[in-house]
């Protein structure tokens, strides 16, 4: 059994999401390999290389792979994926964009963010907003699966010394461009990995008053998420979401504040290892999920939480 | 041009759906079905593209049973001007939804085909990608911003950390995130009027697409359940529990 893993990067770094995904090919068994495909992500290969456990790195360096266009990336992967039984990448919004191209120029299925690996071709993923838990077999000869990312700790960064390999193959289907990015820097750590996460609902009334949860994030380390209503209402930024159709985070401790608690919702943080929910609302839904509810103004909460911790 | 949407009949959002006592499938008994939401967010695009003058026709298909009827009527209502259901029994994989889609797409010559990023039964996020790879488009998915100019598109995407945006050839895929556009609602009049627009019923072999099958659904189980929490009466109560029994906060 060989697994290719594709790495999730912006050229300069490896996303600890990657870092998961090993650890789900693990879960699978057998031989794994590491498709980098980026431009002048150097860094980013020898970052895979020391990954323990790891057979080699395959590099496609190319200016045709820069912004990873699902166009061009999916036929490189397509054509990596010729000596391998599985294909993974994490559930994120880039992977997300290319693989089910791979799975398709490769006819087979691709099954959408494995949560757990049954045997080598049975696996577990959430459906409905993660209401039902469905454990489907693959008859498919080759695997292309989505990993959750939530659903597996971090495999080791460091230890590993895999060969590293270019691959020369250039893929331009000549159908898309870049034209450009807009993308926030934080000092915060990344949403999908943060060991605390403070999200904020409608019930913050806009943006400015995100500030609230801005002073408590800084203490605690802290990621920040919102729900739909906020950022539909254009309080932050849409990457912010968390739920169904935005992020899957499961930190140790997850703060809802003004979130009523919508399926949509839950789904993206239930799986959180302690849930606080504070809501002026005392029949709100979040607080069937949460291990601690506080009915308070949220107004007069977050001034006394942050400077009672 | 022509604009194609891919509408999917799906559970409403709003319905809770639980798994069945024995674990074969989930419990669909009188619920609630309505147009999959990011479909609805499609067909809003489509017909505002027409409205702006840069599309001519929009035509809504769907692939399943023949109640799926139902939904390309909400979108005949919401403006399409025609649909087309490629009438398939039970489930139908991502893959196999792409290759009828491919299908119809031949046929149909579209400049444009918006399909949703995700459907809410499923939570796949497939069809449309696998669409592009099929059909040879480019492909702007989770898109918040679609702009038609001369032979191409330029589509603004939702991506971590940000916005990106891309330009395709046409034709090309969209498929559509939530702020993409705040779908109308189907007045009374519109809804009369698209009990009379034409709606054409394909099979899979009309279309010579082989209805294969890759997964099997082996069970399905509810997820882990929540210990149920309790009621902190302040805020002190809570940062005494957060500290000292969670032990999460220090
Ligand atoms: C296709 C689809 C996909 C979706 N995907 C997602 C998703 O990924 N993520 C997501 O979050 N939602 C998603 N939604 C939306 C979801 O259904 C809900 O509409 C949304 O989660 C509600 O956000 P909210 O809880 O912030 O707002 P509301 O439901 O309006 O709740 C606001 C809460 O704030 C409380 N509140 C108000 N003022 C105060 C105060 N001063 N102090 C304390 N509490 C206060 C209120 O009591 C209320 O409970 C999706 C919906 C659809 C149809
Ligand atoms: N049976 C179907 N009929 C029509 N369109 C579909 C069907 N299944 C999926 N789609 C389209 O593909 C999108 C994404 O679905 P999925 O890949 O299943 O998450 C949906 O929002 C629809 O636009």
């Amino acid at each position: 059994m060989s697994t290719l893993v594709i790495a999730e990067h912006d050229n300069s770094s490896l996303k600890t999401s990657t870092l998961n995904t090993v650890a789900a090919a693990q879960a699978i068994g057998g031989d794994i390999d590491i498709l980098v495909a980026g431009a002048d992500c150097g860094a980013v290969s020898t970052a895979a290389a020391a990954i323990p456990g790891i057979g080699k790195v395959l590099v496609a360096d190319n200016a045709a792979y820069a912004h990873q266009l699902a166009e061009n990336v999916s036929l490189l992967i397509a054509e990596v994926a010729a000596g391998y039984d599985n294909i993974l990448a994490p559930a994120t919004p880039n992977c997300k964009n290319f693989l089910p191209r791979v799975a398709a120029l490769l006819d087979v299925a691709q099954i959408s963010d494995v949560t757990a690996v049954e045997s080598g071709d049975t696996f577990q993923r959430p459906i409905y907003a993660g209401n039902v838990i469905a454990t489907v077999q693959s008859a498919d000869a080759k695997k292309v699966i989505t990993v959750r990312t939530t659903a597996y700790d971090a495999a080791p960064a460091t230890g590993g010394s895999a060969t590293v390999e270019a691959l020369s193959a250039v893929h331009d289907a000549g159908i898309s461009s870049f034209v450009n990015e807009e993308v926030a820097v934080s000092e915060r750590p990344e949403l999908t990995s943060a060991a605390v996460v403070i999200s904020g609902g409608r019930g913050m009334q806009n943006g400015e008053n995100f500030k609230l949860l801005e002073g408590i994030a800084d203490k605690l380390g802290a990621a920040i998420g919102a729900s739909r209503a906020a950022v539909d209402a254009g309080f932050v930024p849409n990457d912010m979401q968390v739920g169904q159709t935005g992020k899957i985070v499961a930190p140790d401790l997850y703060i809802a504040v003004g979130i009523s608690g919508a399926i949509q919702h839950l789904a993206g943080m239930k799986d959180s290892k302690v849930i606080v929910a504070i809501n002026k609302d005392e029949d709100a839904p979040i607080f069937q999920v949460a291990d601690y509810g506080l009915v308070a103004d949220l107004f007069d909460a977050l001034p006394e939480f942050e400077s009672s911790i | 041009m022509k604009v194609l949407v891919a509408v999917k009949r799906v559970v409403d959002y709003n319905v809770k759906v639980r798994a069945k006592a024995d674990g074969s499938d989930v419990d669909l008994n009188n619920v609630k079905m309505s147009i999959n939401p990011f479909c609805e967010i499609a067909v809003e695009e489509a017909v505002r593209l027409k409205e702006a003058g840069v599309a001519t026709e929009v035509v809504a298909v769907s692939i399943g049973e023949k109640n799926c009827q139902e939904q390309i009527r909400t979108a005949l209502a919401l403006g399409a001007d025609r649909g087309i259901q490629v009438e398939v029994a039970g489930k139908v994989e991502p893959l196999v939804v792409a290759k009828l889609l491919k299908a119809v797409v031949d046929k149909e010559q579209p400049q444009l085909v918006i399909l949703g990023k995700q459907s809410i039964d499923g939570d796949n996020n497939q069809t449309g990608q696998m669409l592009g790879a099929l059909a040879n488009m480019g492909q702007g998915t989770f898109a918040s911003e679609v702009v038609v100019e001369g032979d191409k598109v330029n589509v603004t995407r939702e991506i971590d950390g940000g916005l990106q945006t891309v330009s395709l050839k046409l034709p090309a895929i969209v498929t559509t995130d939530l702020r993409l556009n705040e779908p109308r609602y189907a007045s009374l009049p519109n809804i009369m009027k698209a009990k009379k627009k034409p709606l054409d019923v394909f099979t899979p072999e009309d279309l010579g697409v082989a209805v294969t099958s890759h997964l099997t659904q082996v069970k399905v189980a509810p997820p882990a359940a929540r210990q149920a929490g309790i009621k902190v009466a302040d805020v002190q109560e809570l940062v005494d529990k957060l500290k000292n029994e969670a032990k999460v906060i220090s």
